[in-house]
């Protein structure tokens, strides 16, 4: 029963994580229907503003600050130098560019780095625990958890209750139709790029908190997992993308608890493979999500 | 206030869908555009409210004069549409729906203009409703209502009475009629319904390939021979 406890934990914990990378892939998919592959190096951007600013000595409030800001700029500098220019182009052109776009700044962290890991030295609070009966429980996991429902319900009210937020959802239903009721597409670009950084900025956080240290190739793992758990859920849903994400940490720690130690280094392939039966049997994901022709990249 | 269109051409890859069409809109003057299936009336409307750039032609409203125009620009400019589809945001409230319009053409709280338009669409109760739950005819008059908030020269209305009843179609002639008298807009109305058509506009042009035939009042072009040989057949 505790070890049942102890793993729903850190399935929500992992979940959590994968959520918010989700969500960030999510919101740029459903509005410009770009499929971004370079949304893990915006988390390794975090991740190295987190090392030098922890190594520089920095309170860890501030690098905190600093990793999300820097992920945020990064995210607007993409959209002003990558994609602007392609914003009428096929979702196809998009994707080649978003990979092009990764393996361009994988290559300027290599350059800049080296390709030795980079330890973060993170705050001793980090690793703090309490107990529940015999069972031992990170605050990080719970930190993670909580912090991530509130910026899930953050998020919920900004999209429900402001005028960008309006926009944007309306932009995910029908770009053209929001642009007739005078909505500037660059609020339109810069909102959705500048949502999407800050989630990426979040989600290395926490990443970075269980991993602590960072190469040029850091992100593409977790983007990986956001990319699945999106279509697991249904692209281009936010709901769907946070959904797909829980179930996606769920499959992962359950298939670690359930099978034996033997298959430790097949567990990615093993819950890929069942996400490849869900998507068998639910194409659009679990919500059904409808991709038109267009949409399909 | 007229808005006027001169020598409009717009053609798809060799196809030619508008061939000179000009074209005078005044404020406060309802006008119907009929013709056969591609004659290229939604084409204009398509046009007019930015969705295309024509190949050739230009515009002037008041002192504004223009070549090509943005959907924002020409929304901005009170060039306000519907579609021949309906174009709503699936997952928006009816509230939500207008929101957006009127935060963006309209001063002042956003959520009392677009109460303001959907009252004039006898909305109030159904304000918090998921616009895609609504039936046909009350999404009809949702993108009126949406169409109508904020600034409000022309309203371009494609085929708003396709696949209604005729109680509907005749509920959506009043809201038109009542929106022209409220806030003296000027509207442009396509519609295979030639009874709508005979009955609401004040003025009525007629399009066939491209080209305005025939052009003046209901009975003027009821009777024109053009047009019976072209569209009303005899």
């Amino acid at each position: 029963m505790q070890l049942a406890l102890q793993q729903f934990i850190n399935a929500l914990s992992l979940g959590s994580i994968y959520a918010l990378v989700a969500l960030g892939v999510a919101i740029l998919f459903s509005i410009l229907r770009l499929a971004n592959f370079a949304h893990g190096e915006l988390m390794t951007t975090a991740g190295f503003t987190l090392y030098m600013t922890l190594a520089s000595g920095w309170n860890w409030v501030l690098a905190v600050i600093a990793a999300i800001a820097a992920s945020v700029v990064a995210a607007l500098i993409l959209e002003r130098v990558a994609y602007r220019r392609l914003r009428n182009a096929q979702p196809l052109t998009l994707l080649m560019t978003s990979f092009a776009v990764s393996v361009a700044l994988q290559s300027i962290f290599l350059l800049t780095f080296g390709a030795r890991p980079k330890g973060i030295e993170l705050p001793a609070f980090v690793d703090a625990s309490f107990r529940i009966g015999g069972m031992r429980v990170q605050w990080l996991d719970i930190a993670i958890i909580l912090i991530t429902a509130a910026i899930v319900f953050g998020l919920t009210l900004f999209l429900r209750k402001t005028v960008i937020g309006l926009a944007l959802r309306s932009a995910a239903d029908d770009f053209q139709t929001t642009r007739l009721m005078g909505v500037k597409a660059n609020a339109l670009f810069v909102g959705a790029f500048v949502l999407s950084g800050m989630l990426a900025g979040i989600a290395a956080l926490f990443y970075f908190a269980t991993v602590p240290n960072v190469v040029p190739s850091s992100g593409f793992e977790p983007m990986l997992k956001g990319f699945i758990a999106c279509v697991i859920g249904g692209l281009g849903s936010l709901p769907a993308a946070i959904v797909g994400g829980f179930l996606l940490a769920f499959l992962e720690v359950g298939s670690d608890a359930l099978l034996s130690d033997n298959f430790s280094p097949y567990l990615d392939a093993i819950v890929f493979l069942i996400a490849i039966v869900i998507l068998r049997w639910r194409p659009g994901g679990i919500f059904g999500v409808r991709l038109t022709a267009e949409q399909r990249v | 206030m007229h808005l006027q269109a001169n020598d409009v051409v717009m053609k798809f890859k060799g196809v030619t869908a508008l061939d000179g069409v000009d074209m005078e809109l005044r404020k406060g003057e309802i006008v119907g555009l009929i013709g056969p299936n591609g004659s290229g009336k939604t084409t204009f409307l398509n046009v007019l409210s930015g969705v295309f750039t024509p190949t050739n032609g230009n515009f002037r409203m008041g002192d504004r004069q223009w070549s090509k125009v943005s959907l924002r620009e020409a929304a901005r400019l009170g060039i306000r549409r519907t579609f021949q589809n309906i174009r709503l945001f699936p997952s928006f409230t009816v509230m939500e729906t207008v929101e957006v319009a009127s935060a963006w053409l309209d001063k002042g709280d956003r959520r009392e203009n677009a109460q303001i338009a959907l009252d004039a669409l006898n909305f109030g109760q159904y304000r918090d409703r998921i616009a895609s739950e609504l039936s046909y005819g009350m999404q009809r008059r949702l993108e009126i209502a949406r169409a109508i908030a904020g600034r409000l020269e022309f309203l371009l209305v494609d085929e708003p009475t396709a696949g209604l009843n005729h109680g509907e179609s005749q509920d959506i002639v009043e809201v038109l009629q009542r929106i022209r008298g409220q806030r003296g807009c000027g509207i442009v109305l396509i519609d295979h319904d030639l009874n709508v058509i005979m009955n609401v506009c004040d003025r009525v042009i007629v399009l066939a390939e491209g080209k305005i035939i025939s052009s003046g009042t209901p009975q003027q072009v009821r009777s024109d021979p053009k047009v019976i040989a072209a569209y009303l057949g005899s």
